[in-house]
């Protein structure tokens, strides 16, 4: 696979030019690429991941996610993890058909590090999320097939000039669409609830641990109105996947925080179980 | 048309390494050795972007003297192939003897092909361990040959020269400061026993730290790399004083 007759690595590998790792593998291993595979007719049931959340606070972004796959009316998967490291600072969380995002996220990651080892700098937080709608457009042909994939780029600017508002959010469309999102977003089947939600909870002055919150209260209420999302499981103890990125690099909420906060969460709800109440005024 | 001369087959090839050669001791001289938390690697490289040592993969780095854009091309080659095997198989799979083999075939080929002239480089890929005894060094030359090494390597200019000053003066398991003030010293100290002096922006300096969590590739660069070089003459001044750079140290895990 990776030399020719003599031994000596191909020509591939000696190619100069940009340090695109899902270019060289496009050049050396088409049939490797993620959406570059023929499909037969019809269609495929496959695990779903379900709802992401991302809220920006002072001096960073929070993205997380539920722990549940669908398949069906089938819970395919209860402890999934849909939100990941792309980077020293920035995370990607993904909906959609779980296995086709998964080996997406692990190309994009590939794909940063390749390029700051190549090139010797990371790529702007502008240029990842290029990249990775790039990536996505690749997909479109399984996407028409009902394997679409939905992923949201999150992460700190190194450029910007004022670090209170360089937590960044990014979304996408299955043709490859990006868009930024400002304060909070959300992607997946409980996303419309889980924003609804975002809308009342967010302020401009959020600490981190309001983001996670947040984000918590948020997936919450789509657990609550969405079948395919999964809501706290306090009986084994699986908790959402919680991450931020700030100035400090990428870091995932510990377990042990979100046990508390989860345990705060459920217990008001015990009491009002739609959640907080927002303020009329 | 005239026959072509004959050339005997060890002349050509004596040819190609005396030319290989030639061009390796122009360069200036790159030194890799082992200490306490890792590999160090410490280059004679006035330029801040054109690097000598760059990292490959998790655990493994890379370091190079001779044509610049004949071992980057090398060193691209490595990363790329590094990165293809992790994400084919797993970030485990990639080792610094795959990436060596590759380097090795071809070398070879391009040295003993009719149509190129050989590389002008010579190549060390090294793998930090879970401990001292799993950590890796291989050298390349610009023949293909491969050597498994420990403790130390020098390539360039005055390779063998500074051989021999490491083989007298090298000491296992010493910390950051004494293996960069040793490496340092190597590099300065000329054959007739004249002294230069090294800056630390003359200097390219890098490490792969056994004890950072997955990327082990570290580079000491502007002023961290000051104090750093300053804490080794310090530490050497005054032996009394052994850990007298906890900061220093620290900074490994940071």
């Amino acid at each position: 696979m990776t030399t020719d007759g003599s031994g000596r690595l191909p020509t591939a590998f000696h190619q100069p030019g940009v340090g695109s790792f899902a270019d060289f593998l496009g050049m050396h291993a088409p049939d490797m690429m993620p959406g570059r595979r023929t499909l037969g007719p019809g269609t495929v049931d496959a695990p779903h991941g379900t709802t992401i959340v991302a809220v920006t606070y002072t001096g960073g972004v929070v993205m997380a996610g539920d722990r549940r796959a669908t398949m069906g009316n089938v819970i395919a998967q209860r402890d999934i993890e849909k939100v990941f490291q792309a980077d020293e600072h920035s995370c990607v969380g993904i909906a959609g058909t779980a296995g086709l995002a998964i080996e997406l996220v692990r190309l994009f990651q590939v794909e940063l590090e390749h390029y700051e080892k190549l090139q010797g700098a990371t790529l702007s937080l502008e240029g990842k999320a290029n990249r990775l709608s790039m990536m996505i457009r690749g997909n479109l042909p399984m996407a028409m097939q009902g394997l679409a994939v939905v992923p949201m780029f999150a992460g700190y600017d190194l450029l910007v000039s004022e670090p209170e508002k360089a937590g960044r959010i990014f979304s996408f469309d299955v043709t490859g669409g990006r868009y930024e999102e400002h304060s909070f977003h959300a992607v997946g089947s409980g996303s419309m609830f889980a924003r609804g939600a975002l809308k009342k909870f967010f302020r401009e002055d959020f600490s981190q641990q309001d983001a996670v919150r947040a984000c918590v209260e948020a997936l919450y209420d789509a657990a609550d109105d969405d079948s395919a999302t999964g809501g706290p499981d306090l009986t084994r103890q699986i908790y959402p996947v919680v991450v931020a990125c700030s100035i400090d690099g990428f870091q995932r909420i510990a377990d042990d925080v979100l046990h508390d906060m989860v345990g705060r969460v459920v217990d008001a709800r015990m009491i009002r179980p739609g959640g907080p109440a927002a303020p009329l005024s | 048309m005239s026959a072509p001369f004959y050339v005997s087959p060890e002349q050509l090839m004596k040819d190609r390494a005396d030319y290989a050669r030639k061009g390796i001791a122009r360069g200036r001289s790159n030194v890799v050795l082992q200490y306490a938390d890792g590999i160090l690697f410490v280059a004679e490289n006035a330029s801040k972007a054109l690097h000598k040592i760059s990292e490959v993969y998790d655990r493994i780095a890379f370091a190079a003297v001779g044509r610049y854009n004949e071992f980057e091309n090398l060193r691209v080659a490595g990363v790329r192939l590094a990165d293809l095997t992790g994400y084919t198989y797993d970030r485990s799979d990639v080792t610094a003897r795959t990436i060596a083999n590759a380097y090795a075939q071809t070398l070879g080929a391009i040295f003993s092909g009719a149509g190129e002239k050989p590389y002008e480089i010579e190549i060390v890929v090294a793998e930090v361990g879970d401990a001292e005894d799993d950590d890796t060094i291989y050298r390349l030359t610009y023949d293909g040959s491969v050597t498994e090494e420990h403790a130390f390597v020098a390539m360039g200019g005055q390779a063998e020269h500074i051989s021999g000053l490491l083989k007298e003066r090298f000491v296992a398991d010493s910390v950051l400061t004494d293996a960069l003030r040793l490496a340092v010293d190597v590099l300065t100290q000329a054959p007739d026993g004249e002294m230069r002096t090294l800056t630390a922006g003359q200097l390219e300096v890098a490490a792969l730290v056994r004890s950072r969590a997955r990327r082990a590739f570290r580079r000491y660069v502007g002023p961290e790399l000051e104090a750093l070089l300053a804490a080794s003459v310090a530490h050497q001044a005054e032996p009394a004083a052994a850990d007298a750079d906890p900061d220093v140290e620290a900074d490994d895990h940071s």
